[in-house]
């Protein structure tokens, strides 16, 4: 089935939702505050002879006209990351105090997690996880060439993310980007049909256990970002649902710098928590980006 | 005590604080940046130092009690494993604004060759050795790299997982 067929009943324009998942995404790049500023980034890319356009929400996210925007200077020197625009959102809705400990759990190939870094200033420290080592490579590159230096990375089942080697019982924020079915990366060649049962009935459990640990290892009043870039409702609202059904936590209001849709409460037979309807559903045709979900949690107990 | 390959060590403040033969101290590396490049130990300032692999330092921007046995922990430094000491990529492009002396500053078509991983002929005003090589970006002079400058040649030493042939 095509992505939009399973998802027509919940978007307003099922044409523009077609239309918008077979466009490729426009070349975005993050500017890393570790090395230089937008105003900086912007001038050297322009020097260069390319055109850059500056997203309204975040002075960070910016548009080149390149294919390749690898093999630029500004790439090399660690100045700019490709990271897609929706892919620049979750990491903003942390609210970081000086010497916050965050962490990513599931963090490679590292775009978010060295994101956080620079969010963090050097007063702050993530420790970026992954459970899958050859991934782990492509995340301590990225970080090396951000010169991302208040990171610490680990190769751990997220699921079971043990602090005892930490100096802190617990953190103060968790980003969970948990794996899931990736219809939203339709735009990049991801899957072009849409998740099926045994695959979905495969990840909810690893998503379930992941923000259940990341919940149990914040703070109260510290917080967790849940994200994926699926639409399925399965792996977005009827986690949160679950979790929230163990008490502890609280999903809060969010202002994000793209405004979304709101999460769902009802999805074929199933019906989830009103609260869920604070997370944000993003459909590649509202803001010309690829698919996403992200909700923020409050630990409060 | 023995190296252990597979954890990070904190370095000792200085030498008289050693335990583990061979290997460096926070004092020692912030020496070396001063000699050689002109930094200011003010540079280093909020960053403990780390050790893994030996003679592998680390630059960690935090506090952390040691040993800690991850797969990473900040940003690689500095071998000093060896007669000469030879400072990362990765950690100038960090730390290398700092710099103020055996930085060469190349124009863009040197810095190309450079980025590819060609060695050039080169006159500059540099003592022999590792040194710095800037690029100009955005209208200032960057640090992009390490070099070996000997006898009128600039060795590129980009890893060559770093190399990249850039356009005009």
């Amino acid at each position: 089935m095509e992505v939009w067929e399973r998802y027509e009943s919940l978007v307003d324009d099922r044409d523009a939702f077609r239309a918008a998942a077979r466009r490729p995404l426009p070349t975005i790049v993050r500017v890393n505050p570790i090395k230089t500023t937008p105003a900086r980034a912007r001038a050297a890319l322009e020097s260069d002879g390319y055109a850059v356009t500056t997203r309204n929400w975040n002075e960070y996210c910016i548009e080149v006209d390149t294919d390749t925007p690898g093999r630029t200077w500004p790439y090399q020197h660690g100045w700019v990351h490709g990271q897609e625009e929706i892919s620049q959102l979750p990491a903003t809705l942390f609210s970081f105090s000086p010497g916050d400990v965050v962490v990513d759990l599931a963090a490679a190939p590292g775009g978010k997690a060295t994101q956080i870094a620079g969010l963090l200033g050097t007063e702050g420290t993530v420790i970026a996880n992954d459970v899958n080592l050859g991934r782990l490579t492509a995340l301590r590159s990225n970080a090396d060439r951000l010169g991302v230096s208040n990171a610490i990375v680990t190769n751990r089942d997220g699921r079971q993310f043990s602090l005892k080697r930490f100096d802190v019982d617990a953190v103060d924020h968790v980003l969970v980007d948990a794996p899931c079915s990736g219809e939203g990366t339709i735009r990049k060649g991801g899957p072009q049909s849409a998740a099926d049962q045994q695959m979905i009935g495969g990840l909810v459990p690893v998503q379930e256990a992941l923000l259940r640990r990341a919940i149990a290892m914040t703070r109260p009043g510290g917080t967790v970002v849940y994200s994926t870039c699926t639409f399925a409702p399965e792996e977005n609202e009827r986690v949160l649902d679950a979790v929230l059904a163990d008490g502890g936590c609280s999903i809060v209001p969010i202002d994000p710098g793209l405004p979304g849709d709101p999460g769902i409460t009802a999805w074929k037979e199933a019906r989830y928590d009103p609260a869920v309807r604070r997370a944000r559903r993003y459909y590649p045709h509202r803001h010309d980006t690829g698919g996403f979900f992200c909700a923020k949690l409050q630990v409060t107990e | 005590m023995s190296h252990d390959g597979s954890q990070y060590d904190r370095l000792p403040a200085t030498s008289a604080d050693r335990e583990v033969d061979g290997r460096a101290s926070r004092a020692e590396v912030i020496e070396y940046f001063a000699n050689r490049f002109g930094m200011s130990p003010a540079t280093f300032e909020s960053v403990t130092f780390w050790e893994k692999g030996r003679g592998k330092v680390w630059a960690f921007h935090g506090e952390h009690s040691s040993p800690l046995t991850v797969e990473a922990l900040g940003i690689h430094l500095l071998r000093t494993h060896g007669r000469h000491w030879k400072p990362t990529t990765d950690g100038m492009q960090c730390f290398g604004r700092a710099a103020t002396e055996n930085v060469i500053r190349l124009d863009r078509r040197c810095c190309q060759r450079f980025w590819r991983g060609e060695d050039q002929l080169l006159e500059a005003t540099a003592d022999p050795g590792y040194v710095i090589v800037a690029n100009e970006l955005g209208g200032r002079a960057e640090p992009l790299g390490v070099g070996l400058y000997l006898h009128g040649t600039l060795e590129s030493v980009v890893p060559k997982g770093r190399r990249e042939s850039i356009p005009d």
